[in-house]
């Protein structure tokens, strides 16, 4: 528990990704098996355990504090957690500190009441870190500014091999990663992923913008629309379907109608969108299928799912990624011809053509339509995990631009949770007592540091009430904000949600009367 | 005679009646009785000053020979006659020539403790108990939260830390005066034998330590070399400087450095958060909640008067002990605690 604890409390601090990196290789080498992967399933977020409520934590000061010098601790230090872990009585030196893998165990395996005993005997045993780690490991609330992909780049690193022969060997492996070290410290071949559906790394696309577009040689690139909706990767390996999100997450269970489709064996790059006989319908009608826990047969007849193929990974075990682009393009041609994959359909190639032409379809791409602008993908580009310079780029249609006015601001999380950092912001509309602000959307970046300092020290200035971590503030401030498109929201009071909001900039300046009101957005969803 | 008649309030500071002087004044008087050399227990233009050598040479060199006309210094444990009051320092292991004031009047006895803590600090002599029957603490970090680790094991996590990143240059926020100079001893102790690299801001306490028998080992100025130039051989090494400067531009000049700072503070992780620290130590040259409790179980003092801090936590606690404890509310004094 001990290196694990020092571990955390050290990314927790640490601003730059090298310097994350280095802490979590020397984590890795210096920790044995099996307390090494548990520690790295911690981090990447994939160690799932029984949780503990918050009230335990409460339960246990209790026992262990006097109430009035908590409260003045809690109020000074503002984390529960942490308060408790400073605050809780030292014990004399010299105990053993449990071993992270123990703690782990334990906590799947005790039922609840005697895991709040335990968790106490544990805490008699640590120091203020230890303390503090184990409460956030206890009660899920451990965020350190590190992810699962930055663990694996850490573990590429460590075993001195290529981060994307790590990221494959990652999904055929589970905590506390036994094989995964082997592999990394040369004791064992790599996990074995022939037969498993692994999510493959993604290669990504760059943004473009008119000026970098003028620039480039367009013979050299090929064309496609850009689908708004969420990029898939389709992985069928031995009758294992799985259906990845671009962060390798199995969103399936959501679509059980694509995953039941499929008969074919490979690995498939596509768009995921809603589609009714074969019109593909906007990126609203997906948020409908999209984050629910239970799939309807409603949900299924009303929001079907199609899957837009523009890529292929794999042909049955055949690896294509070493291919050009345009090979592989006519593969995936083949491969559909050839298994007539129900549910999805070839993503068409727009033929070659002008930087005025393209642009101008570019900018054609409808508000509320299904597009968001256009991909140019290098024709002779391989299939390159990662974001490679200079292969693919995606060109966007403009962002909208409206200004709201600030209503509520929240705490962020990790490096700015010291921080109001979360905004509500609102538009005009007629209300029973004249104008009024009705919320339309949020937004959490697009500042610099120096604006955030601003911002957090105006909010505070003008703060009207309180709720918890979130602050009301005075009608007064206006923010310019960016977004990619507007859609109709019954879960929104507004009736609007935008995509990507962005605090583009804050005006100042500028009265918060002349914001724009809830009609003009609304006129922008076309 | 009860303390209220002859111990007092005033906007000036804690005014000892019957010897007509003050303890730490935060303005200008005639007479001082100055517990150490911290800035903002000692200010300039007293007319008289009482204190140890130590503290009274710190004093010339922060604020000039010309801090104060008339200077007496007395040695820890002799007794000086101010007025009607006995006056007597005695060590508080803050910081080199640090003490508590023991003032003694018609059978009664009041000590005020200035700044104070327990640990050894090989820089300072250590704490000493008073008995009395007033105590007057302070209470920077009166508050459960604060329990400060072990110095060696900060300095294990730094000297860790060196070794994690030896391409990387380390530089540790610490006070001018004290906390610099025992975080320079205590590395030599715990085996850093390599140059250490200082902010000019303390050069000069370092040969005032110097010259009072503390030894530093090889110091080396961390600002000279070519201008902009981020210098090779402060790569693997330790600066130190004051902490203002760890997060000014200063500190961008130092190769890739890692902002460390020793404060007692960093115990909270917010507070390091927002200083922008990277490598936040716990290390302080005051009593943590534990010590301060301790200490007045080992003063004994059936009354205590709690100064500059979290005053409401300690007076609680204190009372629950059975102690008549009550916050004087002196202003003027530094709540970070330097
Ligand atoms: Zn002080
Ligand atoms: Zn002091």
């Amino acid at each position: 528990m001990k290196p694990f604890s020092e571990l955390l409390d050290r990314l927790l601090y640490a601003p730059a990704r090298t310097s994350k990196l280095a802490l979590l290789e020397d984590y890795f080498r210096s920790v044995p098996d099996p307390d090494r992967g548990f520690g790295l399933a911690a981090i990447a977020g994939t160690l799932s355990l029984r949780v503990a409520k918050s009230g335990v934590i409460r339960e246990l000061v209790a026992e262990r504090t006097d109430p009035e010098l908590f409260h003045w601790s809690y109020d000074f230090v503002g984390d529960l957690a942490e308060t408790a872990a400073l605050m809780w009585p030292e014990q004399q030196a010299g105990r053993d500190w449990p071993h992270l893998s123990e703690v782990v165990v334990a906590m799947d395996e005790l039922p609840r009441g005697q895991l709040t005993r335990q968790i106490a005997s544990w805490l008699d045993t640590l120091d203020a870190t230890g303390r503090w780690a184990l409460l956030k490991l206890a009660t899920g609330s451990l965020r350190v500014g590190a992810s699962a992909g930055l663990a694996r780049a850490a573990l590429a690193r460590y075993g001195g091999v290529e981060p994307a022969l790590v990221e494959e060997a990652w999904y055929a492996t589970a905590p506390p990663y036994l094989d995964l070290f082997a592999w990394l410290d040369g004791r064992m071949p790599r996990p074995e992923i022939a037969h498993v559906p692994v999510f493959r790394p993604l290669m990504l696309a760059h943004p473009l913008d008119d000026e970098q577009a003028s620039k480039l040689d367009l013979a050299e690139y090929s064309a496609e629309w850009k689908w708004d909706g969420i990029r898939v990767q389709v992985v069928a390996v031995r009758g294992h379907v799985r259906l990845y999100s671009r962060t390798g997450d199995d969103v399936g269970p959501a679509f059980p109608e694509v995953v039941e489709r499929v008969r074919f064996e490979g690995v498939l790059d596509g768009e995921l969108l809603v589609a009714r006989e074969g019109e593909v319908a906007s990126f609203n009608d997906l948020q409908q299928r999209l984050n629910r826990k239970a799939v309807t047969p409603a949900m299924l007849q009303d929001y079907p799912a199609l899957v837009r193929l523009y890529d292929i990974l794999f042909d049955g075990e055949e690896d294509l990624r070493g291919l050009p682009f345009l090979e592989r393009r006519e593969r995936l041609e083949a491969f559909v011809a050839r298994e007539r994959p129900e549910g999805m359909d070839l993503s068409p190639l727009i033929p070659d053509t002008g930087l005025d032409e393209l642009d101008r379809m570019r900018r054609s791409a409808r508000e509320g339509g299904t597009v968001e602008g256009l991909m140019l993908k290098r024709k002779d580009s391989l299939y390159v995990p990662g974001r490679p310079k200079g292969l693919w780029w995606k060109w966007k249609r403009d962002a909208h631009l409206v200004d709201c006015v600030l209503m509520y601001a929240q705490r962020g999380h990790g490096k700015r949770s010291s921080y109001y950092s979360d905004y509500t912001f609102g538009a005009w509309q007629d209300g029973p007592d004249g104008e009024e602000l009705v919320p339309v959307g949020k937004a959490y970046a697009g500042y610099t540091d120096e604006e955030l300092k601003l911002l957090d020290r105006w909010i505070r200035d003008h703060t009207i009430e309180r709720f918890g971590p979130v602050r009301a503030v005075e009608p007064r401030l206006v923010f310019e904000v960016a977004f990619d498109s507007i859609h109709p929201s019954s879960r929104h009071k507004s009736g609007v949600a935008m995509r990507f909001p962005r605090i583009a900039r804050i005006r100042w300046d500028k009265p918060a009367a002349e914001a724009d009101r809830l009609a003009t957005l609304v006129d922008l969803m076309g | 005679m009860h303390p209220e008649r002859w111990v007092q309030v005033r906007p000036e500071g804690l005014y000892v009646v019957p010897g007509d002087f003050y303890v730490d004044p935060v303005r200008p008087v005639d007479r001082a009785v100055i517990t150490h050399g911290h800035s903002d227990h000692c200010r300039g233009g007293h007319g008289a000053m009482l204190a140890t050598e130590a503290t009274l040479a710190i004093a010339a060199a922060r604020l000039g020979e010309g801090m104060a006309p008339s200077r007496q210094a007395a040695a820890y444990g002799e007794t000086i006659r101010v007025g009607e009051v006995d006056v007597t320092l005695y060590p508080a292991g803050h910081v080199l020539g640090s003490a508590q004031v023991l003032m003694e009047h018609q059978g009664g006895r009041i000590v005020v403790s200035g700044d104070y803590k327990r640990r050894a600090d090989p820089t300072c002599t250590g704490f000493e108990p008073v008995p009395c029957d007033v105590f007057v603490t302070e209470a920077t970090f009166g508050l459960p939260v604060f329990r400060h680790p072990p110095i060696e094991e900060e300095l294990r996590r730094l000297l860790h830390s060196i070794e994690l990143f030896p391409e990387r240059c380390h530089v540790v926020g610490a006070y001018t005066l004290g906390k610099a100079q025992r975080l320079i001893v205590e590395l030599r102790r715990a085996g850093w034998d390599r140059p250490i690299y200082v902010h000019g801001a303390l050069a000069a306490m370092n040969e005032l330590y110097r010259g009072f028998g503390v030894e530093l080992g090889e110091l080396r100025p961390a600002t000279a070399g070519a201008k902009g130039e981020p210098r090779r051989e402060l790569e693997g090494a330790v600066v130190i400087a004051p902490p203002s400067a760890i997060a000014d531009r200063w500190a961008r000049r130092l190769p890739d450095p890692v902002i460390c700072q020793a404060s007692g503070w960093m115990r909270v992780k917010q507070r390091a958060k927002q200083g922008g620290i990277e490598l936040p130590l716990v290390i302080s040259d005051h009593a943590d909640w534990d010590e301060l409790l301790q200490t007045l179980d080992e003063v004994g003092a059936p009354r205590v008067w709690i100064t500059h801090g979290r005053e409401e936590a300690l007076q609680y606690a204190a009372r629950k002990r059975g102690y008549g404890a009550e916050a004087l509310r002196l202003v003027g004094y530094d709540e970070e605690g330097s």
